[in-house]
C-alpha cells in the first residue's frame, strides 16, 4: 500500500544511515584490533559530526578501504560486508581469526520511523559492537601483538566466506535492527582453534638481538605496556583520556605494528587527501624511487607484485605500508593515504567479494613522479607497472603515496637483502654497498667455503677469527644473553642460539680484504669510465633524489 | 542495605519488578579481589547501552543530542577488558556503590554471597499529597559468589575463567539490549528529569539506582555444595 511505502527523504535517509553505520562499524572492528586501549571523550554540545551520537574515530585510510570495498553500493541480501581479521606470524604463517559480517536480510519492518528508531537502534547496535569486540579471543591476540606477530584486516564486500576460521568456529550476534527495506544484522564468526596459540605463548619476549632500531622512535619497548599508535605520548597511561579526534590536527596511526620500535607510521592532515602529501612526523620520508639510483634495482626489487611483499614471502615479514587494493593473500595492515575519492587506482571495482581476490596492490607512485624527471628511468617505472601485471591503469591515477617502511624485529636478513627503496632508515642511500643484485649478494649465495662434512659444524666461527686478523671488529656487538625465541632442537644437532654465536663472525668479504684489494685496483680503475657512464645516465634521478632531499 | 543513586520515593523496601519490568539475573563467581571489577564491568556494560547524550532542547519541541564518548577499561585482577562511557561522575558513582558492596560482602560475616541490582525507572508525579511513583522498567541483578582461593595457582585459574564467564555475561547482556524492548518514550523537555538522569554533566543514563543485599548465611549443605561445585570449574 502506498502509506507504507518509504518517503524518498526517509529512504535517503536510511540509505545514509546503513551507509554511515557500516562505516563505523569498521571503524570500531579495526580499531578495536590496534592492540591499544580506544578512549574518546563524551562531549555535552552536539558536534554535528559524530554519528549516531557516538564518539567514534575515524581513521582515514579505514574509511577508504571501506568504502573501497563497500564502491558505493550498501550492504543488501546476498550482498554482506565483511571485516576479516586475522593472525600473521613472523614467519609468514597467517590465519584467519574472526570474520565480522554485517548483512541484510529481507524482513522489513515497514512501521518503524527511519529517522528516529532506526538511528537510535544503529547507535545502540555501535555501543553493543564496541562491548562485544572486547569478549573475542582476539581482541586479546591482538593486544598482545607485536613481537611474534601481528594483526591485519581486510574488508570485502559480497558473501561471506568463513572457511579460513576452521571446524567449530563459534558465531555470537552483536544484534539487529530493523528498517523498511530489510534487516540489518551484525554478528561476529570467530575461530575457537587457537589451541596452539595460546596468549601465554605470546607473552612479551625481548626483541631479537640485532635488530634494526628506528631511530626516530626513541622510546624503547616498555614491556608491560601495550603496542602504541604513533599518537602515543611518553608518560601517559591507563586512565588518560586522550582527546577526541576534533581536537587533533591529525589522525596518526599504525593499524599494527611489527615489531616494537618500528612500526608503519604516517600522519595524514584532517583535510585528507586533497592537500600536499602527508607529513610524516615520526618518521624519515623515504621516496620510494628516491633510492632507486640503479637500473637493476628498480626493476627487479621494486616489483609490487604479491609475491614480493606480505603473507608468504621470506623477504617480508612485516606490515607493509603501500598504497591501494589488495590481493585476498595478502590483508593489509596499513594503507597510506590515497586521493580520497579520486579515481581509484583498480579498475572495475568488483561486485563480488571472491573478486576481492584479484585485486592487485598498486605500485607505489613515487616513482611515477620521477618519472617525469628523469627520461632515463622511464624504462624502470614502466617495468614496474607492467610487473603489477598491468591492473593498475595509468600512472597518473596512482595514488599519491609516501612509501614508508620501517624494518621490524622479524627481518632476520641483513640490509642488504631488503629492498633498498622500503627501508625507513636515515640515511639510507649512504648504506654501503646495498645495491647489488641478489647474486652477487654474498650473504645470498655465500661463496663455497669452507668444505666440511658439515656446513654448520664447519668451524666459520674459526674462520671468522682468523679472518678477523684484518681487523673484523664485531666486538661492539657483545652478545650477552641470547634466547632465541622458538628455538628447539628437532631437525639439526644444534639450536638457534648455538647456531647464532657460531655465525655471529661471519668471514671477512674477500672483496674488502686487502690482498685481493691490491690485485683487483688495475681492475677497478679500468672499469671506472664504465662505471661513470651508468651514473651518468642516470645523472637526472640522482637530481630528482637529490631535490627530495632539499 | 540499600544505595540510592538518586533519590526517589515510594520505593518498595525490595527493587521487585511492576508488571512490565524486565528482570535479567548474571551470576558470577569470584575471588574477594575480583568484586569490584566484576561488577564494575558488568554494570558499566550495561550502562553504556542505557545512556545518551545530554539532550538539547530547541524551539518547536525538537532536540538534539550530545556526544557519548567511550574508553577501554583493564582489569588487574581479571583477564578482562570491557568498554565504558566516558564519563567520570557516572564512573564515581558506580564505583561508589560496587565499593560499598564489596565492604558489605567482606564485612557480613556470611559465606560471602550477595546480589547488587541496577534498577532503571521512570518517575510518575502523582498529586499532592502523594509523592512521585518510581516505576522500573528493567531490572539487572547480579548474584555473586565470594570464593576463597588457596594457592597461587587457584588464583591464576580463577584469573582466567572469571575472564571467561564476563565474557559470557557480556555477550548476554547485548542480547538482551538487542531485544528492543521496552524503553521509555523520548520526554519533552517538561519530562525528562522523568526519564532521565540529567545531574551529568557530560552524558545522560537513564534514571537508575543501585541496590545490594547481603545473603545471609544458608544452612551449611548449601554452602558446601556451593564450593565444591565452585572448585569443579576452577579444576583442569
Amino acid at each position: 500500500a502506498m502509506d507504507t511505502d518509504l518517503s524518498s527523504q526517509d529512504r535517503k535517509d536510511l540509505d545514509k544511515f546503513i551507509k554511515f553505520f557500516a562505516l563505523k562499524t569498521v571503524q570500531v572492528i579495526v580499531q578495536a584490533r590496534l592492540g591499544e586501549k580506544i578512549c574518546t571523550r563524551s562531549s555535552s554540545s552536539p558536534t554535528g559530526s559524530d554519528w549516531f551520537n557516538l564518539a567514534i574515530k575515524d581513521i582515514p585510510e579505514v574509511t577508504h578501504e571501506a568504502k573501497k570495498a563497500l564502491a558505493g553500493q550498501l550492504p543488501a541480501v546476498g550482498r554482506s560486508m565483511c571485516v576479516e581479521i586475522s593472525l600473521k606470524t613472523s614467519e609468514g604463517d597467517s590465519m584467519e581469526l574472526e570474520i565480522w559480517c554485517l548483512e541484510m536480510n529481507e524482513k522489513c519492518d515497514k512501521e518503524i520511523k527511519v529517522s528516529y528508531t532506526v538511528y537510535n537502534r544503529l547507535s545502540l547496535l555501535l555501543k553493543s559492537l564496541l562491548a562485544i569486540t572486547r569478549v573475542t579471543p582476539a581482541y586479546r591476540l591482538s593486544r598482545k601483538q607485536g613481537h611474534e606477530y601481528v594483526i591485519l584486516y581486510r574488508i570485502y564486500f559480497g558473501e561471506v566466506q568463513l572457511s579460513g576460521l576452521g571446524e567449530g568456529f563459534q558465531t555470537v550476534r552483536v544484534g539487529t535492527v530493523g528498517t523498511p527495506v530489510g534487516t540489518i544484522t551484525l554478528s561476529c564468526a570467530y575461530r575457537i582453534n587457537l589451541a596452539f596459540m595460546s596468549t601465554r605463548q605470546f607473552e612479551r619476549t625481548p626483541p631479537i638481538m640485532g635488530i634494526i632500531i628506528d631511530h626516530f622512535v626513541d622510546r624503547p619497548y616498555p614491556s608491560s605496556s601495550p603496542m602504541h599508535a604513533c599518537n602515543y605520548r611518553a608518560g601517559e597511561d591507563n586512565g588518560a583520556v586522550y582527546p577526541s579526534v576534533e581536537d587533533s590536527q591529525e589522525v596518526c596511526t599504525t593499524s599494527f605494528s611489527t615489531s616494537p620500535p618500528s612500526q608503519c607510521v604516517f600522519t595524514v592532515t584532517k583535510a585528507h587527501f586533497q592537500t600536499p602529501p602527508p607529513v610524516v612526523t615520526d618518521t624519515l620520508k623515504v621516496p620510494v624511487m628516491g633510492l632507486a639510483f640503479s637500473h637493476q634495482l628498480s626493476s627487479s626489487r621494486l616489483s609490487y607484485q604479491p609475491a614480493a611483499l606480505g603473507v608468504g614471502s621470506a623477504d617480508m615479514g612485516y606490515p607493509v605500508l603501500f598504497a591501494g587494493g589488495l590481493n585476498a593473500a595478502h590483508p593489509h595492515q596499513l594503507i597510506a593515504p590515497g586521493k580520497e575519492g579520486g579515481v581509484p587506482p583498480i579498475p572495475g571495482q568488483p561486485a563480488h567479494g571472491t573478486q576481492a581476490d584479484q585485486e592487485r596492490m598498486c605500485t607505489p607512485l613515487d616513482g611515477v613522479h620521477y618519472s617525469a624527471a628523469t627520461p632515463s628511468s622511464s624504462e624502470d617505472t614502466e617495468t614496474v607497472s607492467n610487473s603489477s601485471e598491468g591492473k593498475c591503469g595509468s600512472p597518473h591515477d596512482l595514488l599519491e603515496t609516501i612509501f614508508i617502511r620501517k624494518v621490524g624485529a622479524f627481518v632476520n636478513k641483513p640490509i642488504n637483502q631488503v629492498t633498498m627503496a622500503n627501508l625507513d632508515i636515515p640515511f639510507a642511500m649512504f648504506a654501503p654497498k646495498n645495491v647489488e643484485l641478489e647474486d652477487n649478494d654474498p650473504m645470498v649465495n655465500p661463496p663455497d667455503s669452507p668444505d666440511t662434512e658439515s656446513p654448520l659444524q664447519g668451524s666459520l666461527h674459526s674462520e671468522g677469527s682468523s679472518g678477523s686478523s684484518t681487523g673484523n671488529t664485531h666486538d661492539d656487538f657483545v652478545m650477552i644473553d641470547f634466547k632465541p625465541a622458538f628455538s628447539k632442537d628437532d631437525i639439526l644437532p644444534m639450536d638457534l642460539g648455538t647456531f647464532y654465536r657460531e655465525f655471529q663472525n661471519p668471514p671477512q668479504l674477500s672483496s674488502l680484504s686487502i690482498d685481493i684489494g691490491a690485485q683487483s685496483m688495475a681492475e677497478d680503475l679500468d672499469s671506472l669510465p664504465e662505471k661513470l657512464a651508468v651514473h651518468e645516465k642516470n645523472v637526472k634521478e640522482f637530481d630528482a633524489f637529490v631535490e627530495t632531499l632539499q | 542495605l540499600f544505595f540510592r543513586g538518586r533519590t526517589c520515593c515510594r520505593v518498595p523496601p525490595r527493587a521487585t519488578p511492576a508488571m512490565n519490568c524486565r528482570a535479567e539475573v548474571l551470576e558470577v563467581s569470584v575471588e574477594g579481589r575480583q568484586v569490584e571489577e566484576a561488577m564494575l564491568a558488568v554494570l558499566h556494560t550495561v550502562l553504556l547501552h542505557r545512556s545518551t547524550g545530554k539532550f538539547h532542547y530547541k524551539k518547536e519541541g525538537t532536540y538534539s543530542i550530545g556526544t557519548v564518548g567511550t574508553q577501554d577499561v583493564d582489569c588487574d585482577f581479571i583477564d578482562f577488558a570491557y568498554v565504558r562511557v566516558s564519563s567520570e561522575e557516572l564512573d564515581r558513582a558506580l564505583r561508589k556503590a560496587v565499593g560499598e558492596f564489596k565492604d558489605a560482602l567482606r564485612n557480613s560475616g556470611s559465606d560471602g554471597m550477595g546480589q547488587i541490582s541496577l534498577e532503571f525507572y521512570q518517575k510518575k508525579k502523582s498529586r499532592w499529597p502523594f509523592s512521585d511513583e518510581c516505576i522500573p522498567w528493567e531490572l539487572w541483578t547480579i548474584k555473586v559468589n565470594v570464593v576463597n582461593l588457596a594457592n597461587e595457582q587457584e588464583r591464576q585459574i580463577c584469573r582466567e575463567k572469571v575472564g571467561e564467564k564476563l565474557c559470557e555475561k557480556i555477550i548476554n547482556i547485548v542480547e538482551v539490549m538487542n531485544r528492543h524492548e521496552y524503553l521509555p518514550k523520548m520526554p519533552t523537555q517538561s519530562e525528562v528529569d522523568n526519564v532521565f538522569d540529567t545531574s551529568l554533566k557530560d552524558v545522560q543514563p537513564y534514571l537508575y539506582k543501585i541496590s545490594y543485599q547481603i545473603t545471609d548465611s544458608l544452612g551449611t549443605s548449601v554452602t558446601t555444595t556451593m564450593r565444591r561445585l565452585i572448585k569443579d570449574t576452577l579444576a583442569l
